[in-house]
């Protein structure tokens, strides 16, 4: 079955997820490196519906949802920063740093 | 080796070095391509896995809906060409690596882990559950039975996020 090779190519999707978090600067490309994580954590609910019972199928309804909230709340913040400071630039944003 | 797993390594393999191109493009536009490629990729590595209609929700929702407004943030704020230099300095770099190779390590020794049989259904009952009571059905028959709350409260979710995106949005209240 194809459990287990989805299981690692759900963990090789996750950390490239991470590491375009923590490697890049702008932050929309970051944004989307956070919605690469999702999916592979979608891909993981998937591939344990198909042993465990067709829940994982309605809990990445859930996550989708969830994402499509987060995008739009998130694309408006980043909209904000950019109108206020007129950069994505995160290295530029840091306002708290001490 | 059987036809799906030739597939699923095929897309498994499309979906990873696209991804590689999305963290590795220096235009933000070009990112959000290769995005849509790893969604289009993983699309049909989920029809591989008996989730049809998840694939279907993912080319509607994610590459339909999702990339589409990236995009047009994209556009919106003219970052269309690319940054002068939009990679972290050498301790970044090195604190991402150290960072992502342990949490690779960790999630490759997870993969080995297999749900204990005494929970796993036996295969192929997902595929018999779609055929008897439709690809939409198998979903929507529990997602409006056992999960009508959390499912109501998706909508709650959803108009907070339209609220806060316009209060956002705006330029003055």
């Amino acid at each position: 079955m194809l459990l287990g090779p989805a299981l690692g190519v759900s963990a090789a999707l996750f950390t490239l997820g991470v590491f375009g978090v923590l490697l890049r600067r702008n932050a929309i490309v970051i944004f989307m490196c956070v919605e690469l994580m999702l999916n592979a954590v979608n891909l993981t609910f998937v591939a344990l519906a198909q042993r465990l019972g067709v829940a994982g199928q309605i809990f990445v309804f859930f996550v989708m949802a969830v994402a499509a909230a987060e995008a739009a709340v998130g694309l408006a913040i980043i909209l904000a920063i950019f109108r206020h400071r007129g950069t994505v630039d995160l290295q530029n944003i840091n306002l708290l740093k001490g | 080796m059987s036809g799906t797993l030739v597939l699923f390594w095929a897309f498994a393999g499309l979906a990873l070095a696209s991804a590689l191109g999305c963290i590795t493009r220096r235009s933000p536009v070009a990112s959000a391509l290769w995005l849509v490629v790893t969604l289009f990729a993983l699309a049909a590595l989920f029809v591989l896995l008996d989730a049809q209609f998840i694939a279907v929700l993912q080319l509607l929702v994610y590459a339909g809906a999702i990339m589409v407004l990236f995009l047009f943030v994209i556009m919106l704020l003219n970052l269309g060409h690319p940054g002068p230099m939009d990679v972290k300095g050498p301790v970044g770099v090195g604190t991402a690596f150290l960072l992502g190779g342990v949490l690779l390590f960790q999630l490759w020794i997870l993969r080995q882990a297999a749900p204990p049989a005494s929970i796993q259904l036996p295969p192929g009952s997902v595929a018999r559950l779609q055929q008897e009571q439709g690809l939409v059905g198998a979903i929507a028959q529990p997602l409006f039975d056992t999960y009508l709350i959390p499912f109501e409260i998706t909508s709650l979710l959803l108009l907070a996020a339209l609220v806060g995106a316009v209060v956002l949005a705006k330029r003055r209240l």
